[in-house]
């Protein structure tokens, strides 16, 4: 049965690089629901490991009292555990569970290593390196103000981000179509555009009235650069056969620029406003740890500051959740907009 | 030459007028190379409702002639007018169909028909027309559907709706059905005819297959390539519909591949 669906995706594959669609569903029966023991083993098995390194090696380093980690292992356990005697029934969850065990087996094993690299062996030493159960710890104990920290990181990468992309669309658009603006604004974007926004900082604190002000303008600039050179690169690249054809259609340049460039450029878009939000997130925690008195770079300064590493992971652990849940949003708001290039340009 | 100036006077009450037209391409330094005459002194005029077909080996300024109608490029020199009006720009007036469907691959298949509506800003009162023409070309069940699930064949008759959906005075067509299979193309080239005689289009049609020229068309311009010019122009009688086997089908067939091969061999001569 898996080979003849194989052999069939194989002769179909001239067919299929003609015509993207029709790939789609022969690639949905090629993956077959299969019982491949890691499914249901690496999670169960990582965090037994885990429970078993924490409770059975002798510690060098003393741990705090609390006992987050070991809850967190047996959560992972049990949730594992109810993955593995379900999953045959449930055709989503086992699809899921395919997809992602693996990766989580050896996300919650390499924290068990690390715990073996701190707690247990002391290879790397405290108060630098403090084991899982010490970052929990700490994110549990500092709630309140990390939670704090993420909702005014969040205002302020929200607010710099929109604002940069609204400006970077109307100058891409701008300098994309009209020659005059290409030939003045290109130019001023080329040498003016690479300089890293968090260079500015000295000129924005003098001129801003407030350090808040002047992150939200930091965060603004190193949106607007790398959407602008794209959104202009995608909009005097439109395929001069899409504007012909809307010409003799009767359109007007409203029609030409809103209908046709800009829908033809969204991929470009796209591209920009990854890479500005990439740029966004380095300039928010800079922008935060020298001005802003608030937000998770704040966080992070302060907390090295007074030498509680615990938290300085937390923090990044919170950023990191934070940050690649936004680049998630980014994506899914990427496949409805893009739906209809599907499956010609992946990333 | 004679025939060009006769074709002239004939029709002075002509919808579409091409009056000794030259078309050079500049060179990338300035100068004009003598590869780049694209069109020498072509002098063309369809009346009113009429269909004409323009054959020739590909070189010959076809396209360049199409674009030139559609307003997309402007002729060196010469003129090119509809009734009395030159023609400066492109409009919604004279439709014009690729060789590639060119769909905005962004748009559903409805949208794409109804771009053109949308474009002229009078889609709320002609709303019912993009079902009749989607209908014509057999894609209603591809409504919701993006280009790319569709097949060549079906996206040139997307393409063809689309242009036809503006009711044009004149619809410039360059080889708009060679991308079809036979079956369709045949079935294609009676739903224009249907829509040339419902609507009164004027049509200009550019095609590489004889036959299809000389079932379709009024008459069949022949043109000869570097520079491009018309050799000759053919009118066809016959009434219609055409029987494909008749005996004055296939004379004609002979006559205008005789002309083309002669076309060639001047060629091989220059």
């Amino acid at each position: 049965m898996n080979t003849a669906v194989g052999e069939i995706t194989l002769q179909s594959a001239p067919v299929a690089s003609a015509q993207p669609t029709y790939t789609q569903p022969l690639r949905a029966i090629a993956t077959p629901l299969e019982s491949r023991p890691q499914t249901w083993l690496a999670v169960p098995v990582a965090a037994g490991l885990a429970l078993a390194i924490h409770y059975f090696v002798p510690k060098r380093e003393p741990l705090p009292e609390t006992n987050y980690y070991p809850v967190f292992l047996s959560v992972m356990l049990a949730l594992g555990m109810l993955g593995a005697a379900l999953y045959p029934f449930l055709v989503r969850l086992h699809r899921w569970m395919q997809k992602m065990c693996p990766i989580l087996g050896v996300a919650v094993g390499a924290v068990a290593g690390w715990e073996l690299m701190t707690s247990c062996f002391a290879v790397l030493p405290l108060p630098y390196f403090p084991g899982p159960e010490g970052v929990m710890a700490a994110i549990v104990s500092d709630r309140a103000l990390l939670f704090d920290s993420t909702w005014h990181s969040l205002i302020l990468l929200l607010s710099g981000y929109s604002i940069g992309v609204v400006v970077a669309l109307v100058t891409g658009v701008t300098i994309g179509w009209f020659p005059h603006a290409r030939y003045w604004g290109m130019p001023l974007l080329k040498v003016v555009g690479p300089i890293p926004a968090t260079a500015w900082i000295p000129l924005a604190l003098v001129v801003s009235p407030s350090a808040l002000f002047s992150a939200v303008g930091l965060v603004a600039l190193a949106v607007w650069f790398p959407v602008t050179m794209l959104t202009a690169s995608g909009i005097s690249n439109t395929r001069a056969s899409y504007l012909d054809v809307a010409r003799t259609l009767g359109a007007n340049r409203t029609y030409l620029i809103f209908r046709v460039a800009i829908p033809a450029a969204l991929p470009n878009i796209f591209i920009g406003l990854f890479m500005g939000l990439g740029t966004s997130f380095l300039t928010l925690v800079v922008a935060e740890t020298v001005g802003v008195k608030s937000g998770l770079g704040w966080y992070v300064s302060w907390a090295q500051g007074w030498a509680e590493y615990g938290k300085v992971y937390g923090a990044l652990v919170i950023m990191a959740a934070f940050f690649s849940t936004i680049m998630t949003v980014l994506f899914r708001v990427r496949d409805r907009v893009l739906v209809w290039q599907k499956g010609v340009i992946k990333w | 030459m004679v025939a060009l100036n006769s074709e002239v006077n004939l029709s002075e009450a002509a919808s579409l007028r091409v009056r000794n037209v030259r078309k050079e391409f500049t060179s990338l330094d300035g100068g004009i190379t003598p590869g780049a005459l694209a069109l020498d002194d072509v002098s063309l005029s369809v009346a009113a409702g009429e269909l004409v077909s323009i054959v020739g080996p590909s070189g010959c300024g076809k396209s360049t002639l199409l674009r030139m109608i559609a307003g997309l490029t402007s002729p060196t020199a010469g003129e090119v007018a509809i009734g009395a009006e030159p023609i400066t720009a492109p409009s919604a007036d004279r439709g014009l169909v690729f060789q590639d469907p060119n769909l905005f691959p962004w748009l559903t298949v409805r949208r794409n028909i109804e771009a053109g509506l949308v474009a002229r800003g009078v889609l709320r009162e002609k709303r019912g027309e993009v079902d009749e023409f989607m209908r014509l070309v057999g894609l209603e069940s591809f409504a919701n559907s993006f280009p790319h699930h569709l097949s060549g064949g079906m996206a040139q008759r997307v393409s063809l709706a689309r242009a036809l959906i503006n009711h044009p005075r004149v619809l410039l067509l360059d080889e708009p059905l060679g991308a079809l299979d036979a079956f369709t193309r045949m079935r294609m080239q009676d739903e224009v005819l249907r829509l040339w005689r419902a609507h009164g289009t004027t049509m200009l049609f550019v095609t590489h297959d004889i036959d299809e020229a000389i079932y379709m068309s009024d008459r069949i311009v022949i043109m000869t390539p570097r520079p491009g010019r018309i050799e000759r122009i053919i009118p066809v009688s016959n009434p219609r519909p055409r029987d494909r086997s008749s005996p004055e089908f296939l004379q004609l067939r002979g006559e205008i591949l005789e002309i083309m091969h002669f076309a060639g061999r001047s060629l091989s001569e220059n």
